[in-house]
């Protein structure tokens, strides 16, 4: 049931991005979008009953999570944050040369 | 073989070096970055000389071996990958030198560059399907930078453009790395392949359908094209040459190639798709580039159509077709940057891109007169430049596998890439020249430099196209064709 909610969530993000005329909420797409893989990460190593994955020698019966996919999330999220870094630093800049976060009005490149 | 971490070690110390000490010395940075870039290409040809022929060398981080720890392969594909990679680098940092006295902070540029350069590097090298990811964010995330480099308003718009497209698509690149992983239980590309052999269709082509998406939209095939003609020209000319020239192939040809022939297995629809994507690209980019005024702009559409090019031959899956896709990459990787560099060099001299605005440079540029010559015929497919051949080899494999109807696309690609180089030669550099340019003088030595060493390669190729098959190539093609036997060869070792 998990991976459904992270997909929704997943799609949530992409009309987000799709959608909105605004940077800012275009930004927060992609956050969600972020998590939403995150999420479905963690879903992944998830073990219904299962303990942390720290060997307890003492209860050999336990079960753990899949320690794999934490280790994949914590490098995600912090490859999410150099991307959402850069991406508000444009943002800001964009802020600066047009005077608007409409994607309507920053459109000086066609063709 | 204890080499291999270097080609990511390297660059990644000296990237974080260079703004520590660039303000020593004025001329510090450039010396760092054309060092490390010369070393980088002197390495990849050195290994030629000790990786086992048609054989690969598995590196083991830290001891551990493939289904457990990360392993770095070089194998026929991922060492072509590189030299090209590096070649390319090399040339840029060298043009760099003179062309990026127009900005400020040659610190931060080098720095980003050669972060982009570790992450291409890492994505070729590794064995990983997670570090592929990792070093695919790494590289992007400097080209998003690299693109917003000028801080101009354009660039701006075309690094965000870039950014989100960009970061979309590498979600649903790691999604597929998850489903992957939730299949196999491991992350290893070999061990991977061994467990997906006989696992079940559907899921495996959900996968390969994020997989197109997200590796095709860093490849920019055509669906997914819309970032490349803002994001290349709005880069510093060197950075676009690069991005073009092989960030493209390396994020997203190669992660393809390797992916789809050597993880998951390619399937005759698969092979179809990726022909329709490439005919496709073929002839959307270049029916955009030909009605281009700006220069860059119009290089950057043919980008598109000559990746198509590429994805055409190597979506054949027959020896000859893969042999005309791989070769046609090294010769882009070749022509193109060798293009954005002459446009670097115009835009230096004479502060403009527009086509209209030029003429006659010819007389007053010589060198970057010939060697855009060189590279327009080469791109157009004029024998005996090096694009000549490969292009033939495309054709010729698509006739032999039954598809004309693709092979008339290619020929009709070629006309129009042909049609419009005769357009960027008679507006920028024949015709005569305009009053304002009379007192223009050649662009900088180390600019004319590389870009003859460019332009030699490009002949180069094409004169002596049965060497570079023999010795370039041809590994590639043997890795390509292994296909899954890829995985037999690593875990067979360990």
């Amino acid at each position: 049931m998990v991976y459904f909610l992270s997909f929704i969530l997943l799609l949530i993000g992409l009309y987000c991005i799709v959608v909105k005329k605004n940077l800012l909420k275009i930004i927060v797409g992609l956050v969600i979008v972020e998590y939403a893989v995150n999420l479905f990460l963690v879903v992944i190593g998830y073990r219904s009953g299962g303990h942390a994955p720290i060997i307890n020698l003492s209860a050999p019966e336990w079960l753990y999570v899949d320690p794999l996919p934490q280790a994949l999330v914590l490098t995600s999220i912090v490859i999410g944050l150099a991307v959402l870094t850069m991406v508000v630093a444009i943002a800001i800049r964009i802020y600066e040369r047009y005077g608007t976060f409409d994607i309507t009005e920053i459109r000086r490149l066609k063709g | 073989m204890q080499y291999l971490p270097l080609f990511m070690a390297v660059p990644l110390l000296v990237a974080f070096a260079i703004p520590l000490f660039s303000r020593l010395n004025r001329w510090l940075a450039d010396i760092l970055g054309n060092l490390t870039t010369l070393y980088l290409l002197a390495a990849a040809i050195g290994l030629y000389f000790i990786r086992p022929f048609n054989n690969m060398i598995v590196y083991r981080m830290g001891g551990w071996g493939p289904p457990f720890g990360i392993n770095l392969v070089l194998d026929g594909l991922s060492h072509f990958l590189l030299l090209t990679v590096c070649l390319i680098a090399f040339m840029a940092t060298l043009y760099s030198i003179a062309y990026m006295r127009q900005y400020t902070a040659k610190g931060k540029y080098y720095s980003l560059f050669l972060l982009m350069l570790a992450g291409m590097n890492g994505v070729v090298l590794t064995g990983d399907l997670f570090n592929l990811y990792v070093f695919l964010e790494i590289a992007a995330v400097a080209s998003y930078a690299l693109v917003a480099f000028g801080t101009e308003a354009e660039e701006l718009e075309a690094s965000f453009k870039y950014l989100v497209m960009g970061a979309v698509a590498s979600a649903f690149i790691l999604v597929g790395i998850g489903i992957i992983y939730s299949l196999t239980g491991t992350l290893n590309m070999a061990d991977a392949a061994r467990l997906l052999s006989g696992g079940s269709g559907t899921i495996k082509m959900f996968v390969a359908a994020l997989f197109i998406m997200g590796f095709g939209l860093k490849a920019a095939l055509v669906p997914f094209h819309a970032w490349l003609p803002d994001a290349h020209p709005s880069a510093p000319a060197p950075i676009s040459a690069m991005l073009s020239g092989v960030l493209i192939k390396a994020l997203g040809v190669y992660a393809l190639i390797r992916v789809f022939f050597n993880v998951i297995g390619l399937t005759p629809q698969l092979s179809y798709i990726f022909m329709v994507l490439g005919a496709a690209s073929m002839l959307v980019g270049v029916l955009l580039a030909i009605g281009q005024w700006d220069f860059k702009r119009l290089l950057a559409y043919h980008s598109i159509s000559q990746i198509g090019y590429v994805i055409l031959g190597i979506g054949l899956a027959t020896p000859l077709g893969v042999m005309g896709g791989i070769f046609h990459l090294f010769n882009h990787a070749l022509f193109k940057s060798l293009l954005f560099l002459n446009a670097g060099a115009v835009e230096y001299t004479i502060g403009t891109r527009q086509l209209q605005e030029m003429g006659g440079l010819s007389r007053k540029m010589p060198v970057t007169s010939a060697t855009s010559l060189v590279a327009s015929m080469s791109i157009a497919g004029i024998p005996p430049f090096n694009g000549f051949w490969s292009k033939l080899f495309i054709i010729i494999a698509c006739i032999q596998a039954g598809r004309p109807w693709f092979a008339l696309a290619a020929v009709i690609g070629s006309l129009l890439t042909l049609a419009s180089f005769l357009k960027v030669q008679k507006y920028a550099f024949f015709e005569r020249l305009k009053p304002k340019f009379e007192n223009i003088k050649e662009a900088p030595l180390v600019m004319g430099v590389s870009m003859v060493l460019l332009a030699l390669l490009c002949l180069g190729a094409g004169l002596a196209f049965p060497y570079v098959l023999r010795f370039l190539v041809n590994p590639a093609v043997i890795a390509v064709a292994n296909g899954l036997g890829y995985s037999r060869m690593i875990l067979g070792g360990f």
